[in-house]
């Protein structure tokens, strides 16, 4: 199942072709990075949406051309204390202004679920049973308060109390 | 002194709910070990030989009274009545039991203290400068630019799962007391010729397994861009570091196997791409006042340079006059002083202080310095303003406390890490040689002059004994202690990396092979040298056969 | 002292960290003489039945370790195991 950002869980509505599977006419599909790479002009021409998976080790430049036809990237946490896809995830949105969904798949657990979302994730594949049994959702708003920026945009409390602090002064 | 507003507060309130669901799951069975393990380290919480070490962040080494009698307290309530200072200024409590640590941090936050990234592979405390604010060849107060930085690294969403543990030390004056070449990230305070602000940016430096000296980045990097040119230096880290090896996956082995001119270039790439991302990391001039106003200096009465007094007591009692040459620096403030608290005690535990101590340092710091206290890396506490009339009283009180040992910078001033008496990661034991070492030679340390004697309980060097002037690092052969050492280390701003000076040693050795080191020292150097300075003179080759010929 | 080497398993208490020892039958107790000593061939099937049983588990990292018979008392090989035993070997300053 899939959890979004607000807490709630859905199916996952895309299919995750293996890198010999056909997509049917109109599916919204993901593919490998190495597939795009091999045979992006013909993706492009796939009828329907279309997602990306674009392992950790490879810097987001790499995909910038294919950012106008992919709907969503799937990005990927081998082990949870593995973190590059965070950075990955703020190139996307912050260098190449990446709109579309942003997946995080793997291992993706509770407590880390408040990171992804400040870096830009907006959908968690997660173990449906777990996140019941520990209550994922409520997991995006332990936090209120943020020190610094983030893709989320939340008003970084050294900024807010700065405005404070002058507003007080005038 | 930093206080925190009604923000901090709640970020810490939601930060403690949030560690207590997290202490509910794993004892729910829901976590498991390895999952909970880094939860807990994110708030300091290891699980040593004994039971559960919690680690306690003293943000650059500044505590006010309450906060030390905030730690006394948790001493004395959920620990055995003490607690270990570490050499990254913060305190650990060894006797912890997991199911008490949500009340602790409770209790910790109504004095605004946490264990938040004390440990875990992100960004730990960032240190400075014990002296700060008050030493007499300082550019700038560094203490604003540390709490701009603490905060911004608070929970950082994307580096807070780093490849490896992410250390910076800020250093603002002319001697570096911050020993910022040994960090991850290093940041030298400078005022440029135009007389504004910046910071050079060092990157790379690190003890362990692997030392290596931090290389400078870039010379200047004006305050406005701090925070923003350090997220390019932490994003490269982040994506090219290695996380497939432990021992290789600090910054210090990707700029080491990059070479400093490449990882430069990527890091001023990524920094030239930032664009939108500059502007919302830019540190307004206003932001910067508006913190450095939190430091103001305290309300320091005049004082008269009553030093003629001082003078006679010292005249009078010998005692005195070596505590006031030992364990007293020059303040900026006319007619007051920086004092040093020994807790070096001979044959005592290094940096170890009970819950009474604590409370005893705390009143006097109400009373005689303006509430406020230090932690220096050295693991010796520092009262940063006293009046010089109040010296032979302080005197008198710390020395009922067992807490004016006048040995600060000397022979027994010994920095030791806790070693295996307590560690889970230790090889060798630390503190009965520290004991050892400094009772054998406290008799001769004020012939012996400055001299730093730093002991590790394995190649993690949480003891920094490779910038010591001796270094002991405790290892194990075929299943006994053995210690190999070094010599002519320094962490000053000449910062050096000691060399081996022969085989290592068992247990028993190590006090008299030291001896003939010193013994090698004295002979050798040549008016008022220092070992480093001495060991940069002669080389390693006279050491080695001291110990060669009396083997 | 018996000079064979005998096995047996350690862990640090879940809920507060105490050094604890396998006893047998889902047991573990913070005393070492009272744990369940086994030949070194038998080390293995001692961890796995101290590993067994649903989460949470209560010890910690459970690990064999060596120690010899004295008399009746049970003395760890290794320094680091006889410091989590015993404690540590300095005196400390609490009060
Ligand atoms: S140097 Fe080793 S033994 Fe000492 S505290 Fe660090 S990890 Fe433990």
């Amino acid at each position: 199942m899939l959890l979004d950002k607000h807490g709630v869980l859905g199916p996952d509505t895309w299919r995750h072709l293996g890198d010999d599977e056909p997509a049917a006419d109109g599916e919204a599909v993901t593919i490998s990075f190495k597939r795009w790479q091999a045979e992006g002009e013909r993706w492009r021409e796939h009828s329907g949406p279309l997602g990306l998976r674009l392992p950790n080790d490879i810097a987001p430049a790499a995909i910038a051309a294919a950012l106008d036809r992919v709907a969503l990237v799937v990005l990927n946490f081998p082990r949870f204390v593995d973190g590059r896809a965070y950075s990955q995830a703020r190139l996307l949105r912050d260098r190449f202004g990446f709109r579309g969904e942003l997946r995080a798949a793997g291992n993706v657990l509770r407590d880390q679920l408040l990171f992804m979302a400040r870096c830009g994730f907006d959908s968690f594949e997660v173990d449906t049973e777990r996140a019941r049994a520990e209550n994922w959702s409520t997991a995006f708003r332990e936090f209120d308060l943020f020190y610094q920026p983030a893709n989320d945009r939340a008003e970084p409390i050294l900024w807010r109390r700065l405005r404070n602090w002058q507003t007080a002064a005038e | 002194m930093y206080h925190y507003d009604e923000y901090d507060r709640r970020f810490l309130e939601e930060r403690v709910a949030q560690y207590r669901d997290q202490v509910r799951r794993r004892l729910a069975g829901q976590l498991s070990e390895d999952e909970f393990r880094s939860l807990r380290l994110m708030n300091g919480l290891y699980l040593q030989l004994h039971a559960y070490m919690l680690r306690i962040s003293i943000p650059y080494g500044t505590l006010s009274s309450a906060k030390l009698r905030g730690l006394a307290e948790v001493a004395r309530r959920w620990d055995k009545g003490y607690g270990h200072f570490t050499t990254r200024q913060n305190i650990q409590f060894n006797w912890i039991h997991l199911e008490d640590t949500p009340d602790i941090l409770v209790h910790l936050a109504t004095v605004e203290l946490h264990g938040i990234q004390t440990s875990g592979n992100s960004f730990r405390n960032i240190t400075t400068d014990p002296f700060a604010g008050v030493a007499a060849d300082e550019i700038d107060d560094p203490r604003p630019y540390c709490e701009i930085v603490r905060q911004w690294s608070a929970l950082h969403p994307e580096f807070s799962f780093l490849p490896r543990k992410f250390k910076i030390a800020i250093n603002a004056a002319s001697e570096d007391r911050a020993a910022v070449k040994i960090h991850d990230l290093g940041l030298n305070l400078r005022r440029n010729a135009a007389g504004e602000i910046g910071f050079e940016v060092l990157v790379g430096g690190g003890l362990g397994r692997t030392p290596i000296l931090a290389q400078t980045v870039r010379d200047f990097v004006p305050r406005r861009e701090l925070l923003a040119y350090i997220t390019a230096c932490l994003r490269v880290y982040n994506q090219y570091g290695r996380r497939d090896n432990l021992f290789k996956s600090r910054i210090k082995i990707l700029v080491q196997s990059l070479g400093i001119e490449k990882y430069r270039a990527e890091v001023e790439d990524e920094y030239a791409a930032m664009g939108a991302e500059r502007d919302a990391l830019a540190l307004p001039d206003a932001a910067v006042a508006a913190m450095q106003a939190q430091f103001a200096p305290p309300a320091y009465r005049e004082a008269a340079n009553d030093d003629a007094e001082l003078r006679r007591a010292q005249a009078a009692e010998p005692e005195f006059a070596r505590w006031i040459e030992r364990n007293t620096r020059p303040h900026k403030q006319a007619g007051h002083a920086i004092v040093i608290v020994s807790l070096k005690p001979l044959g005592r535990p290094t940096g170890d202080c009970s819950a009474s101590q604590m409370e005893t340092v705390a009143e006097l710091a109400d009373t005689l310095s303006f509430g406020e206290v230090r932690v220096t890396h050295d693991q010796n506490l520092v009262l940063p303003h006293v009046r010089k009339s109040a010296l032979y009283d302080l005197w008198l009180r710390l020395g009922a406390a067992d807490l004016a040992t006048p040995n600060i910078g000397l022979a027994s001033d010994i920095i030791a890490c806790p070693g295996l008496d307590y560690c889970s990661l230790a090889t060798a034991r630390s503190i009965p040689v520290a004991q050892a070492l400094s009772r054998h030679l406290a008799e001769r340390e004020v012939a012996i002059g400055p001299l730093q004697i730093k002991i590790s309980g394995c190649i993690n060097a949480c003891g920094h004994h490779h910038v010591g002037h001796i270094g002991i690092l405790g290892l194990e052969k075929n299943g006994a202690e053995s210690y190999q050492i070094t010599v002519g280390g320094s962490d000053s701003a000449r910062a050096a990396l000691g060399g081996i000076v022969g085989p290592a040693v068992a247990a028993d050795e190590v006090t008299a092979t030291v001896d003939r080191l010193v013994d090698t020292y004295l002979r050798l150097r040549r008016d008022g040298e220092r070992f480093p300075d001495t060991y940069r003179r002669v080389g390693l080759a006279p050491f080695k056969e001291a110990l060669y010929v009396a083997r | 002292m018996t000079d064979r080497v005998l096995k047996l398993v350690t862990g640090n208490r879940l809920h507060d960290g105490t050094v604890v020892y396998f006893a047998g039958s889902g047991a573990w107790t913070p005393q070492i003489d009272d744990a369940r000593l086994v030949e070194d061939k038998d080390g293995a099937a001692l961890l796995a039945e101290a590993q067994a049983g649903s989460p949470p588990h209560p010890a910690v990292g459970p690990a064999l370790i060596e120690a010899v018979r004295d008399g009746r008392r049970i003395v760890p090989l290794m320094l680091r195991e006889r410091i989590r035993a015993f404690g540590p070997t300095v005196a400390y300053r609490g009060d």
